[in-house]
């Protein structure tokens, strides 16, 4: 199919862009274009103007900053998967990074631009989210930083306001004694997942001492899973883990859609927080 | 309109391009490019697929403007002096192939499997081409052609 | 007899390879106009207005019409197949003038000068609905108070064939098995979306479309719109699958005809992906209750089978055939004394129904084969053993089966032996118990599928009979090149299946020449002037046997003319290798030289004409039925419900093989389309006739990653309907490999209680059928 008519304009720099955006309430931001492009030619989105800030030096580039590592929002998830800093400093966002789409599709669609479009059901949300990860974004008035926890506001929808870009993330390091996972449970390779669940966990002396998990497809923002975090903490590894987990859909208000009912994500929620906090404690 | 430049399997084009024309469309629609077909509209089925700065893309999933200054190749720039690329080769020799409409986006992204991982194990293969539907072939073949693609892939480089 | 056997490589690859295709939509045609199709969103509903008046003012905009405007020119659609005398085939105009009546019907059109500005008009079409209500459910659509799809009801057609004594079969049978299946809708999804392209040179029309039927299509195109047939030419260029939805005479070919000879100009339709999802007729639509007595020992005393067919909204090409090619084929490979098959086709507010892979007989297989499992299951015997005792016996052959087909050959117990052997059964078994022991999560199960289906297309008196609008015969003709070189043409219309490659081994063991100096031409009907075209597993079957029949009368003119050049006797000339030698002498001549001759003619027998060219239609005596044995090994997770196949042994017999590699290529990619139908697809509609599944991100098909490799191997039993021995392979491995998998995941999960899944087997679905079992 083919998208509605629109106006491009590829700003030179990252204030040129957030003038086009703040300019114009429709006007829409394409990064790799990924998640975009599909919605444009289903004409699912009308926007009047897409400012491509694909190419801005400003978004660009992963560091090492110490205590985080701060990811450009225009990174490629192939060039998140394959980046050394990512996968010594947040290597769960680099596992669940090799889970998202197919080659092709990480080749172009971009961290940011995943956050961004805020869609519960896209994998890296959720990480983010478990990661504690904080969201820069930079407009005309200058630079906010968002927690996730306030970054995703509703389906599709970001506290991003209009005029503001997303620059980048902070990823937080987990020190020494943490594991992590990501569980993806989806009915083709291809499909979206039904439910997804990001763990990481601290250990030492053979219990938990701390827990964070975000669950994907479990609302209509990613979610933390508050109750099974408690209940894990301090739990010694073992049969104990599975009676936690149990309240890992605690509070959720999950999706009914093609794929499964929200009972069933709950269950899922629940069988597969299970298996991250486990993969991620180390236990057998 | 803007005005965009690209190279496409070695030609170099300059285009007045619609904002919302699709990479595959100005393959397609403008340059006559029409060994890369279009197969879907949610970028499931990777027909379309072809190298763009040496990465696969799918074509309709670009915009053509998003393209400027990039080098393209597609399945009709593969082929050197005549001769298939080992990859064509092979699916040629395992019968990779029934109707053929997927197979342009099949072969590039077996290209770039290869280009990342020389000798792929079955497993990586069948990963490696998720991205890429066929509904012909029960994929068998395609897996076979991949290995032995692979193989004449990782020779090729070693003589030369 | 050299090429046929061989796993040649296909001539047909380079091309494809590198990109050199003629797909519909590569093509252009000077001043081609394009065209786009607005559709309704409603599922039912009267249309009371339609404006298209700010559509015609828009750029580039050069017509719009609504149905209205080409309510006394667009004909109705048509059904070639009438399968009983109370059936009902209700008007079907290619654009819908006063009624819509399933989503993506069409409502009105643009022609525009580029296919941007065609897909910008269509958004300033108004349209005005009056709801209607939706007919969704089968079972509720035969109700007496159920809204009317047509207003002469929503039946579309009953049928009842009856065998043997019923009830003398059930009564104090000492098992009865009863269950109810569900055989899911189906989107075909061919790679390629469908296009049309037709042009004019005022007196004659060609058209271009991705179609498995140009020969069909051209005589259905001339009946509907009354463009003389000898003004029509219709063209399969390059085609990107089919496996039934390219077998059918489509509203939007009728339209791009009507709207070239309006506009007289060049007119292409392409397809987007979402509007196929929407309009290329669908598959299966079953709402299945059988029913089948045994005695204590598991020998089947009767079957009877109760269907309802899902027609949708209109009866198009044949499609209330589909359930019937099935009638006969419920009792599978087995023996039993009573059979009834009873069958109401059903009007639904949704995509007409018609071919998909298989055709009827999938339906059938999966039925049968999963009732067998229930029958093991309610025995304690094993399922291989269950089917060893009904089975035909390899010497009972020709069998005439309870529903009054004759199975020429078959060998069920060599196919399961070697599927067996490669398949590892035992342990398999063994590793089963284990599981079940320890309280694995991971379940595994084994599921079997011992399949026949009939197929080559078909001998056309039986068509006759059933009352189908054609023949079934196939056409070929043989052009011998005064070089030597040889031109067959064919009236299949391949589109994936390789008959490039076939045919030039069937014509060059033939006529002795090289496999390489052999071209085939097919799928335009200026040049291929006969065919009844591709589906239904016939195209070696029935055209291959035409080809080898046209080869061979090519070679008896050139044994005369070999006779007269040589001053002897026809008889007394040995042919071997391309070559007519005077027995006991040197003397000889090759069919090249003949062919040189022949074109020369400058001494030819008294009357012969000035070629060896021939031509041969073939219709078969009987239907051919291959046969085989799947057999899978699933594990199930019992947490999540998620299934993975875990192997698959494939052993087909599809009697005698012309290229091993292709049949190998065609078992593949068949079983991997019914595990698609077992595991990952359907289309959903909801309540008000929404389709949920409208484009691949919801309609799921499985990628490389999803499946595993088969295992193939093949028994070699010759059907003796036809010279070659073939049977015909297109659609066995489809049929096969459903029920095979559903019974490995019912098998798994016995133990919990569980005695059905309903397809496709969704990890929701399993874990629903755990919880049930639980509970």
């Amino acid at each position: 199919m083919i998208p509605a008519s629109f106006d491009y304009v590829r700003p030179g720099s990252l204030a040129e862009a957030c003038q086009e955006l703040a300019a114009d309430e429709d006007a829409k931001v394409i990064a790799g274009g990924q998640s975009l492009l599909p919605l444009l030619r289903l004409r699912l989105a009308y926007p009047t103007k897409l400012v491509d800030v694909a190419r801005l030096p400003e978004l660009a580039g992963v560091h090492d900053r110490g205590d985080h590592v701060f990811i450009g929002a225009m990174t490629t998830h192939d060039e998140v998967m394959r980046s050394g800093v990512v996968a010594a400093g947040a290597p769960l966002l680099a596992l669940a990074t090799a889970m998202v789409a197919d080659p092709a599709v990480r080749h172009r669609g971009t961290f940011g631009g995943s956050l961004a479009h805020a869609d519960p059901a896209g994998d890296l949300p959720a990480v983010v989210l478990a990661l504690e990860g904080v969201l820069v974004a930079r407009s005309a008035q200058g630079e906010r930083e968002i927690p996730a926890a306030d970054f995703f506001v509703d389906y599709l929808e970001s506290s991003l306001r209009q005029g503001e870009v997303l620059v980048g993330v902070k990823i937080p390091k987990l020190g020494d004694g943490w594991g992590f996972h990501y569980e993806k449970f989806h009915r083709t390779a291809q499909a979206w997942a039904i439910v997804g669940v990001a763990a990481a966990v601290r250990r030492s002396n053979g219990s938990i001492q701390e827990a964070r998990i975000g669950l994907t497809n479990m609302g209509t923002t990613p979610v933390r899973a508050r109750a099974a975090e408690t209940a894990l903490e301090g739990l010694e590894l073992g049969d104990g883990l599975r009676q936690a987990c149990e309240e890992a859909a605690a509070d959720t208000s999950p999706p009914a859609d093609l794929h499964a009912q929200p009972d069933y994500r709950r269950h899922l929620a629940r069988v597969l927080t299970h298996r991250a906090v486990r993969t991620a404690a180390g236990a057998p | 309109m803007p005005r965009i430049s690209v190279k496409v399997d070695g030609i170099a084009y300059e285009e007045d391009v619609e904002p919302r024309l699709l990479l595959v469309h100005l393959l397609r629609e403008r340059l006559g490019k029409t060994g890369t077909p279009a197969g879907c509209d949610t970028s499931n089925c990777g027909a379309c697929t072809v190298m763009l700065d040496g990465k696969t893309v799918k074509s309709c999933s670009v915009l053509a403007v998003q393209a400027d200054g990039s080098d393209i190749v597609t399945i009709e720039g593969l082929a050197a002096n005549g001769s298939l690329h080992p990859m064509q080769r092979a699916f040629h020799e395992e019968h990779a192939l029934q109707c053929g409409f997927c197979t342009p986006g099949m072969v590039m992204a077996a290209i770039d499997l290869v280009r990342d991982t020389p000798d792929p194990s079955e497993e990586a293969i069948r990963e490696g081409l998720e991205g890429n539907l066929c509904r012909c072939t029960g994929y068998c073949n395609i897996v076979r052609a991949v290995k032995r693609g692979a193989q004449e892939m990782g020779q090729a480089v070693k003589s030369s | 007899m050299t090429e046929v056997g061989k796993a040649r490589r296909r001539k047909e690859d380079a091309r494809l390879l590198t990109g050199r295709t003629r797909w519909t939509d590569n093509l252009q045609q000077p001043g081609m106009l394009h065209v786009a199709f607005l559709r309704s969103p409603m599922a039912h509903a009267r249309i009371t207005g339609v404006d298209v008046s700010a559509a015609r003012e828009l750029p580039g905009v050069v017509a719009v019409f609504a149905g209205q405007d080409v309510a006394g020119e667009q004909g109705s659609l048509p059904c070639a197949w009438p399968v009983s005398d109370d059936i009902v085939i209700p008007e079907h105009p290619p654009m819908a003038v006063t009624e819509v009546r399933y989503t993506g019907e069409i409502v009105a059109c643009v022609v525009a000068t580029d296919r941007f500005k065609a897909a910008d008009a269509l958004e300033a079409i108004e349209v005005d609905y009056e709801p209607l209500p939706p007919v969704i459910d089968l079972e509720t659509a035969l109700s007496p108070d159920s809204p009317k799809v047509h207003e002469t009801g929503n039946q579309a057609f009953s049928v009842k064939i009856t065998s043997g004594d019923l009830d003398a079969a059930f009564r104090d049978a000492p098992v009865v098995i009863d269950r109810t299946y569900v055989q899911q809708r189906l989107i075909g999804a061919a790679m390629e979306p469908r296009a049309v392209l037709v042009s004019t040179d005022g007196d004659t029309f060609t058209m271009w479309t991705s179609t498995q039927i140009p020969h069909v299509l051209r005589v259905m195109l001339a009946m509907v719109t009354g463009v003389p047939e000898h003004q029509l030419r219709v063209i399969a260029p390059d085609v990107g699958g089919g496996f039934g939805t390219k077998l059918q005479v489509t509203a939007e070919e009728v339209l791009c005809l009507l709207l070239c000879r309006k506009l007289g100009k060049p007119v292409k339709w392409a397809e987007s992906r979402t509007e196929g999802n929407l309009a290329v007729h669908q598959g299966r639509g079953q709402l299945q209750h059988i029913r089948l007595a045994a005695d204590s020992d598991g020998r089947i005393r009767g079957l009877q089978v109760d269907l309802l067919a899902d027609m949708g909204a209109y009866l198009m090409l044949v499609t209330p055939g589909v359930p019937m090619l099935g009638a006969t084929m419920f009792n599978g490979i087995y023996k039993m004394d009573a059979y009834e098959f009873a069958c109401k086709g059903v009007f639904t507010t949704k995509m007409p129904t018609d071919a998909y892979r298989g055709a009827g007989r999938p339906e059938a297989t999966f039925a049968i084969e999963r009732i067998m499992d229930e029958l093991a299951a309610e025995l304690r015997l094993d399922p291989i053993e269950v089917r060893r005792r009904n089975w035909i016996k390899h010497e009972e052959f020709p069998y005439t089966t309870i529903a009054g087909l004759t199975y020429d050959s078959g060998n069920y117990e060599a196919a399961t032996d070697k599927a067996l052997q490669l398949f590892g059964y035992d342990k398999l078994r063994a590793e089963q118990a284990d599981r079940r022991d320890r309280g694995d999560p991971v379940q595994l199960g084994i599921g079997v599928s011992t399949f026949t289906e009939m197929c080559g297309l078909a001998p056309s008196r039986m068509l006759g009979e059933a009352n189908y609008g054609a023949g079934g015969w196939e056409h070929a003709s043989v052009r011998m090149l005064p070089t030597g070189k040889v031109e067959v043409v064919t009236g299949t219309s391949p589109h994936g299946q390789g008959h490039v490659t076939s045919w030039s081994q069937i014509a060059a063991d033939a006529l002795g020449v090289p496999f390489e100096d052999v071209t085939v031409v097919h799928g335009d009907t200026a040049i291929s002037h006969k065919g009844m075209d591709t589906y239904g597993s016939r195209s070696l079957v029935v055209g291959g046997v035409a080809v080898l029949q046209a080869c061979e009368k090519v070679r008896e003119k050139a044994r005369k003319l070999a006779a007269h050049l040589l001053e002897c006797s026809p008889d007394d000339l040995d042919f071997a290798d391309g070559a007519f030698k005077v027995k006991g002498t040197d003397s000889q001549t090759t069919i090249q030289e003949l062919a040189l001759a022949a074109f020369a003619a400058h001494n030819l027998p008294e009357g012969a004409e000035a070629r060896l060219d021939s031509d041969a239609t073939f219709d078969p005596v009987n239907y051919s039925f291959p046969h085989g044995t799947h057999l899978t090994a699933v594990e199930v997770d019992t947490e999540t419900g998620h299934v993975k196949i875990r192997s698959y042994v494939a052993v087909d017999d599809v009697g005698k093989v012309v290229n091993p590699l292709i049949v190998e290529g065609q078992v593949h990619g068949g079983i991997a389309q019914g595990i698609g139908q077992a595991l990952y697809e359907e289309a959903v509609y909801d309540a008000e006739g929404n389709l949920l599944t409208a484009t691949l991100a919801d309609y799921l098909l499985p990628s490389a990653a999803d499946l595993p490799d088969f295992v193939t191997d093949r028994t070699e039993t010759p059907a003796t309907s036809n010279p070659l021995g073939a049977k015909g392979v297109g659609e066995a491995g489809t049929i096969a490999s459903t029920p095979a998998v559903v019974n490995a995941i019912v098998d798994a999960l016995r133990p919990h209680g569980v005695r059905d899944v309903p397809m496709p087997c969704t990890p929701e679905r399993v874990w629903r059928a755990l919880e049930g079992g639980r509970a």
